[in-house]
């Protein structure tokens, strides 16, 4: 008897407690900047693709929603010449973002994928790539790597030396 | 066997060999760089340091590099002793300060060297914020990749070059610490194995230039134990896949074969698999058929009886067996030229009755006198000339060991012996690239190649012929090296297109009781041979004599065997042309029924070497469905899976019946699994065919081997004629070839690859060959024409790979002197045929000899060596 007045009680009190349900999806959640939901693919800050082709992501993901592949302009500057991932399959682990190299791959606070049919959930690179640095304004994975591409030259990369003349014999 | 105490703990050693050797045979991982199983230790890197203890009471101990150190008895070391494994991760420290940030986009990532070794010191920060060094890089042709900001500077990339494989345009450039490696100025590299720099350096300055047009991680292909189609020599190679393309070939370790090395031909000449040219669907009368309309087709000319195969040499020995099988043995016919043809079935009874041992590429390291009669080895199975190369090492190791020289001590064996090599010989038509290690080199024509040939083995047999001054001191020199030798061996092979020159080799090997090793021009020469079969021309006149009314041509381009003026009207008049091949060529072209033929990549099947070794290559990919393994094509129900057809074969001809034991049937298993093709960090299962359909299908079944395409298998290591690739956990490189071997630099654990179908005649008393040739005597106005072979062009498939089709000459024709201006047009009438060709001066060619550019479009088909006339053009 005492039980049931309790738990009626109990009850009775939730009426005066702060709501949590939200009225999705009139109103919209509150999602962290890291929030792990739809995968882009980001832009440098000069506008070029960061994505690199190295496949990192790909084998890190432990679903292998991931296909990519590499190829170069006559610069020698890497991109992907197609890169897909299947959103029927990723579970939003994150870990292609953090094997990134490059800043390239990011996970974005959106969850609103859903399709009717399996095949829209197949995205290519058109689909992936934004117009923007993402999370991670200024980094530019080519001013720090050794390799010369269209626009950089050897030794015009940061902390590089002009490249050594070996044909010198000066010690 | 000597006991060396390893962080306490005894193990037996071999104590000719140095402790990294023999640690890494043990299994310990222990980091390494300017070492190379191949190359011997110089102690540059300071890498492989270990704690060395006098005794079991000495606590302090010093630090030595393994590389240097004979693993001498009752040795004791630590390697996990703390003060070495931090002089060891100092050591990558430092290597690492100028090493660009490059992983990402360096074609090494993944099978990186460098990589694992910096991972297993366990560096994972770099501390180093300065100013990085770079370099300029150069462009070295058309096959390897030069990013020198990478160079770690361990040297190997020169030793292998200049010192192991004879290269004089790759060196080292400046000094202290912007040591430079590469050519004095951009170009091709020369060494005809410079695609080895791609496996022995340690990390992505040399890289493969046709990998980078497709590349993908080794981890993301899927690979097969493969053997190369690009000669007779019958080197292992893996081939990877993705996407269904072939990405690229790399070494597969064969001690007894090719070691840790290929050459360029068999390295980058895989890409015509992915050629333009490729025939990819059937095709009846022009138009593309359904592959049961083919083979309806097919089945229907067959039963109607009167149809006559052709062989090929580059085809498996399953595919060949399968069309014999369908036409009937009297029927088929074996697809090589007819004037090679019996050179071939020539070299077969010599090897089979003559107690002559064919030796493997091991045992032709091992050779300590050596002549070469007749034959171009550097073009015509490169291989065999890096052999050659080290072979006349072995009076150097002699020097060593008089001096006490352990001979893994590389630099210490090289400045002993300084330029003293072990005799060579090297006897051929026209100089080859071989001739500047000979002790004595000789150029003749065929004839009288085999008349020196001759004359050297009657200096043991028996009197004097009086072959009439040619040479007497050279005889004399050739026979007394012969005669001192411990492992003499002689080669020879069909390019000069002469039997006297193969009876002369014969003989001189029977004589001095020498090794003998004929080089042969195609992956399957030797299997077509042994097949049966009569000859190209018997089969012409069954068609032209209107007994055959259907012709069935496997894999072969008869313009490559016969000339045109009997092929044209051959093919007029045949009513059904029935081809099966994998490029478009000139036969193809005619064919009224045109199957598509899987490539080595897309099929199994079974190659002879040259040696007589059968060695079986498998399916790296199943490629689009109308492609398909001849035999499938030329089979009728009864056999479905490649063990029936051998089963098949060992039953009809039992000589190739051991042939089946090349490899391990499709029944084998692994603790009850396949042996997986990928990697099992193989990657994108779920996503790679999503745009086609999003339920991934399941992986293809493989009815004919016991490996499965995928990543799912045992994770065991295979034996050895099914390693896909090698990897080895913390060795993601090539260099874990290491864990699967014996001893490292030894046999494969499990058996080499490959089983040997020809051994040695009993003797049979004094049988010499005694048909002398009468010596060759120039023509007024003809030449005698001999072919000249290229490592890059006379090959028919490799010459479809853009990377060698960009380093092959045209055609040409190469003349002593005789009043021609280089580069000028000629007109070259040989057997009814005239070409217009320029010329290439070749001042040693003897009198009265012109030779053709062998195998290049469209100066092919023609019977060489034959006179023929050569005018100036006004």
């Amino acid at each position: 008897m005492f039980s049931i007045l309790r738990t009626t009680g109990r009850v009775f009190l939730h009426m005066f407690h702060r709501r949590v349900t939200v009225q999705y999806p009139e109103q919209k959640p509150y999602l962290a900047p890291r929030y792990r939901g739809r995968i882009i693919l980001s832009r440098d800050p000069d506008g070029g693709e960061r994505c690199v082709a190295c496949y990192l992501c790909a084998v890190a993901c432990p679903v292998d929603c991931i296909a990519l592949q590499a190829t170069e302009d006559e610069t020698g500057r890497r991109y992907p010449e197609f890169f897909r991932i299947n959103f029927s399959r990723c579970i939003f682990c994150g870990y292609c973002e953090e094997a990134c190299p490059t800043y390239a791959i990011q996970l974005t606070p959106d969850f609103e994928m859903g399709e009717f049919h399996r095949e829209n959930l197949v995205y290519e690179k058109e689909d992936l790539l934004i117009n923007g640095p993402g999370k991670y304004p200024g980094y530019n994975f080519w001013n720090v790597a050794g390799v010369k591409i269209g626009g950089k030259d050897k030794g015009e990369a940061e902390l590089e030396a002009p490249p050594v003349d070996v044909q010198s014999l000066m010690p | 066997m000597a006991t060396v105490y390893i962080d306490n703990k005894p193990y037996p050693v071999n104590p000719q060999e140095n402790l990294l050797h023999q640690c890494l045979s043990l299994g310990f991982n222990l980091p390494y760089f300017c070492w190379h199983p191949a190359l011997g230790s110089v102690g540059a890197c300071r890498q492989c340091a270990v704690k060395h203890f006098k005794d079991e009471h000495d606590t302090q101990g010093k630090i030595v590099m393994a590389c240097v150190t004979a693993a001498v008895d009752g040795t004791r070391i630590s390697i996990d002793d703390p003060e070495a494994a931090s002089f060891r991760a100092g050591v990558i420290e430092g290597l690492m300060l100028n090493h660009p940030h490059d992983c990402p986009v360096c074609d090494e990532g993944g099978e990186c060297h460098l990589q694992d070794m910096t991972v297993m010191t366990g560096l994972a920060h770099r501390r180093y914020r300065f100013e990085k060094r770079t370099f300029r890089n150069q462009d070295l042709g058309p096959l390897v990749n030069h990013e020198m900001n990478r160079c770690i500077q361990c040297y190997r990339c020169v030793r292998f070059y200049r010192d192991y494989a004879g290269g004089k345009d790759l060196n080292s450039f400046s000094l202290h610490d912007t040591v430079f490696f590469g050519r004095e100025r951009d170009g091709v590299l020369e060494s005809e194995f410079a695609g080895n720099l791609v496996e022995v350096c340690p990390t992505g300055v040399f890289t493969d230039k046709t990998l980078k047009q497709h590349y993908t991680r080794k981890w993301d292909q899927l690979f097969a134990p493969s053997v190369c189609v690009h000669c007779g020599t019958g080197c292992n190679t893996s081939v990877g896949e993705r996407y269904g393309t072939v990405r690229r070939t790399v070494n597969r370790y064969n001690h007894e074969v090719n070691g840790y090395f290929l050459c360029d031909r068999g390295r980058f000449g895989y890409e015509f698999v992915n050629s333009e040219r490729r025939i990819r669907e059937p095709r009846l009368r022009g138009e593309p058929a359904a592959p049961e309309t083919a083979i309806e087709h097919l089945r229907r000319a067959v039963a109607h009886g009167g149809a006559v195969g052709i062989g090929s040499p580059r085809a498996s020995l399953e595919s060949n067996f399968a069309l014999r099988s369908l036409v009937g043995a009297g029927r088929f016919f074996c697809g090589i030229a007819d004037g090679e043809a019996s050179l071939i079935r020539l070299m077969l009874d010599i090897l089979r009755t003559k107690p002559v041992r064919v030796p493997t590429l091991q045992e032709i390291e091992l050779s300590d006198a050596v002549l070469v009669l007749g034959e171009d080895v550097a073009n015509t199975a490169p291989r065999i000339a890096l052999s050659l190369r080290q072979s006349v090492r072995q009076s150097s190791f002699d020097i060593a060991n008089k001096l006490k020289i352990p001979l893994w001590l590389d630099n210490g064996v090289r400045d002993a012996a300084q330029d003293r090599r072990s005799p060579l010989f090297v006897l051929a038509t026209q100089a080859t690239r071989i001739d500047e290690i000979a002790t004595e080199t000789f150029r003749a024509a065929p004839d009288d190649l085999a008349r020196v040939g001759f004359e050297i083995g009657k200096s043991v047999i028996g009197p004097d012929s009086g072959a009439g001054g040619i040479g007497c001191d050279l005889v004399n020199e050739i026979s007394t090296a012969l005669k001192n030798a411990k492992r003499p061996l002689v080669i020879s092979g069909s390019s000069c297109g002469s039997a006297a020159v193969i009876q002369a080799a014969a003989n001189i090997a029977q004589a001095y009781g020498a090794a003998l090793y004929y080089t042969l021009p195609e992956c399957n020469t030797i299997g077509a041979a042994l097949m049966g079969g009569g000859s190209l021309t018997s089969a012409f006149d069954l068609i032209r004599n209107g007994y055959a009314d259907t012709l069935i041509v496997l894999e072969n381009d008869l313009y490559r065997r016969a000339p045109r003026a009997e092929v044209d009207p051959l093919l007029e008049k045949v009513p059904h042309l029935i081809v099966l091949d994998s490029l478009v060529n000139d036969t193809s072209a005619k064919a009224e029924l045109l199957l598509p033929a899987a490539t080595f990549a897309e099929s199994d099947g079974t190659f002879v070497s040259s040696e007589g070794r059968a060695q079986r290559f498998f399916q790296a990919f199943v490629p689009g469905d109308p492609i398909r393994e001849s035999w499938r094509w030329l089979t009728d129900e009864s056999w479905t899976r490649l063990d029936d057809v051998l089963a098949a074969l060992a039953r009809e001809i039992p000589e190739l019946g051991r042939a089946r034991d090349a490899a391990p049937s499709a029944a084998f298993r692994m603790a009850g699994a396949k042996i997986p093709r990928a990697p099992h960090r193989y990657s994108g299962r779920t996503a790679m065919l999503a745009n086609i359909t999003v339920s991934e299908p399941k992986p293809p079944d493989d009815p004919d081997s016991p490996l499965s395409f995928s990543m799912e298998g045992t994770e065991d290591k295979p034996p050895g004629p099914l390693i896909p690739f090698f990897w080895s956990p913390g060795w993601n490189s090539i260099q874990a070839t290491n864990f699967y071997q014996k001893e490292v630099a030894g046999p494969l654990r499990g058996g080499d690859p490959g089983v040997r179908l020809i051994e040695p005649g009993q003797s049979n008393g004094k049988s010499y060959f005694s048909e002398i040739p009468e010596p060759f005597s120039p023509r007024q106005g003809e030449w005698l024409m001999i072919p000249i072979n290229h490592i890059f062009g006379s090959d028919e498939l490799s010459l479809s790979a853009p990377a060698i089709a960009e380093l092959a000459p045209g055609p040409y024709v190469a003349i002593g002197s005789n009043g021609f201006a280089h580069e000028s047009e000629v007109s070259v009438t040989i057997a009814d045929e005239t070409f217009r060709l320029p010329v290439r001066i070749r001042p040693e060619l003897p009198a009265g000899i012109a030779g053709l550019s062998y195998g290049i479009p469209p100066v092919v088909g023609i019977r060489l060596p034959q006179f023929g006339k050569i005018e100036k053009i006004s």
